[in-house]
């Protein structure tokens, strides 16, 4: 039987003696599109930068394939929230995308003739092609994003992270990118962060909801209960199928 | 006014200065470009200013300045570099603290050195006219170090200027890098200072970058750009203060100065249009 893309077990962190995240334990199966949900400081982007390796948890265990998340590390690609991002810099798109090589690349001098065939391909796939060579600060924000991706992309990952990918794109936009997602599902796990619950739940097959502790989990459709669990009782609920 | 291209012509001096400056524009273009978009400067400062400790004491023991120089250059760098890496909340104190007990060191060993006065003013404000044939060599060599180093480390460069975390996500030494990058920002303010001087230094060191961050948009081009400016500050510096005899170092800040406000107000007309 083969391993599951991320498995975590009894993870505890806490930071500056705050406790952020208590007693995760959760399994993301190879070919899972599983999404990831929970107010706002509930810990979803810190897990995430968790399974990076970005911060490092004061007990539990995170594996990829099977295997400690160190030597794995290189297999996931990571998708930051944009909002977070520095997208002032000067560099162009095909620039940024080519960044995705780095640790693959050679450590010396500039990326090789391989390394920029790849970057034109998942700039293919993500339709940004045209972009090249236009400089990032000229971007609509759903360009941006599907450069973002097109990076992550680039060091032809397994698992594919992404914190927020639609927080900044308008509706249309944001089933576009999501028809992108499941057709890069069809060769990575996804692990995917959101606010929208409703919308995320017509693609993915695995929902995990998180509040300092994973408060449910399961593949079936997210219910009232569960909404009230996390966030309390006093949401109302808001129906909105694409 | 010709009296500058005759002297040029004839006054090795003269030249050495000129040849001074277009060495420092290459430094200071390649350095400067990734100090402005990392937004840097004030940590360039520190380092450029606590440089003045290590100028006095090699200066104290009649050891050559400019070595000296050095060697605080790369100490302050990697100082400053640990303090922003591990020390993130008191990270603004602690550059100004080091920049200031830089300073106190120097002064204080200027003070118990002979001519006093007159070295002290051309470590603050560079004396370009008396560059000499080994300072100029020793800037050469400064030069190809960067160069080499650029060569060879410029994709990490760039990812840790645009994105720490997406780097070190992708198994790239960012700490390493980063120190590398404060060293090499130590490497440029030396070589500058032979120019302009440690008060001067981060004037020259930004604006030519900063002035060609406004039209580029590749941090290759950039440096290219900046270098550029660079050699055209330097010499129209150098040339405008010839004749009516003003200190070299300051007319060039000048020059790059004026130039950095009519291109931002330049730009930001253009923005309204």
């Amino acid at each position: 039987m083969s391993n599951p893309a991320i498995e975590i077990t009894n993870l505890n962190f806490s930071f500056d003696k705050l406790s952020i995240l208590e007693n995760i334990n959760m399994t993301i199966e190879q070919g899972d599109f599983a999404g990831l949900v929970g107010p706002n400081g509930g810990g979803k982007t810190t897990l995430l930068k968790l399974i990076l390796g970005l911060y490092k948890a004061q007990s539990g265990q995170i594996s990829i394939f099977g295997q400690a998340l160190k030597k794995q590390r290189k297999l996931i690609g990571y998708v930051p929230q944009y909002a977070d991002f520095n997208s002032d810099f000067p560099i162009s798109v095909q620039d940024t995308v080519l960044q995705g090589r780095l640790g693959v690349s050679s450590f010396f001098a500039s990326y090789s003739k391989r390394d920029k065939e790849i970057a034109l391909n998942v700039m293919q796939e993500t339709e940004i092609f045209d972009l090249a060579d236009r400089s990032i600060q000229s971007l609509s924000g759903g360009q941006m994003q599907r450069v973002l991706v097109a990076r992550a992309l680039a060091s032809q990952p397994k698992i594919l992270l992404l914190d927020e990918p639609t927080a900044n794109i308008d509706l249309r936009a944001e089933k576009d990118i999501f028809d992108l997602f499941k057709s890069i599902n069809q060769r990575m796990s996804i692990l995917i962060i959101s606010h929208d619950i409703a919308f995320v739940s017509d693609y993915i097959n695995k929902v995990f909801c998180l509040n300092k502790t994973l408060v449910c989990h399961k593949a079936s459709p997210v219910t009232s209960d569960t909404i009230h669990a996390l966030y309390g009782d006093h949401v109302s609920e808001v129906h909105h199928r694409h | 006014m010709l009296e500058f291209f005759n002297t040029l012509a004839s006054q090795p001096f003269l030249q050495n200065a000129l040849l001074g400056g277009i060495l420092a524009s290459i430094g200071c273009g390649l350095t400067g470009s990734f100090v402005v978009v990392n937004r840097i400067g004030y940590m360039a400062g520190g380092i450029a200013h606590s440089v003045l400790g290590g100028m006095g004491i090699a200066y104290y023991v009649n050891f050559d300045p400019f070595i000296g120089a050095l060697i605080a250059a790369l100490i302050s760098a990697l100082i400053i570099g640990t303090i922003k890496l591990k020390w993130k909340h008191q990270e603004d104190t602690a550059i100004g603290a080091i920049w200031a007990i830089g300073m106190a060191i120097g002064i204080i060993f200027i003070s118990k050195s002979d001519g006093y006065n007159a070295n002290l003013m051309s470590f603050l404000f560079g004396s370009i006219l008396m560059i000499s044939n080994q300072q100029l060599f020793i800037v050469l060599l400064l030069d190809i170090i960067t160069l080499i180093f650029l060569a060879l480390f410029y994709k990490q460069l760039v990812a840790i200027s645009f994105d720490i975390e997406f780097a070190t996500v992708r198994g790239v030494n960012v700490n390493l890098f980063y120190l590398l990058l404060l060293c090499l920002v130590a490497i440029t303010v030396v070589l500058l200072i032979q120019v302009v001087g440690l008060i001067l230094v981060i004037a020259l060191l930004t604006l030519p970058a900063a002035i060609a961050r406004q039209y580029v948009h590749s941090i290759g081009l950039m440096m290219l750009m900046a270098v550029g400016l660079g050699i055209l500050f330097t010499g129209s510096g150098l040339f405008l203060s010839y004749e009516p005899d003003l200190p070299a170092g300051a007319t060039i800040i000048l020059v790059a100065g004026i130039a950095y406000l009519l291109s931002s107000l330049f730009k930001s007309f253009k923005g309204f249009n």
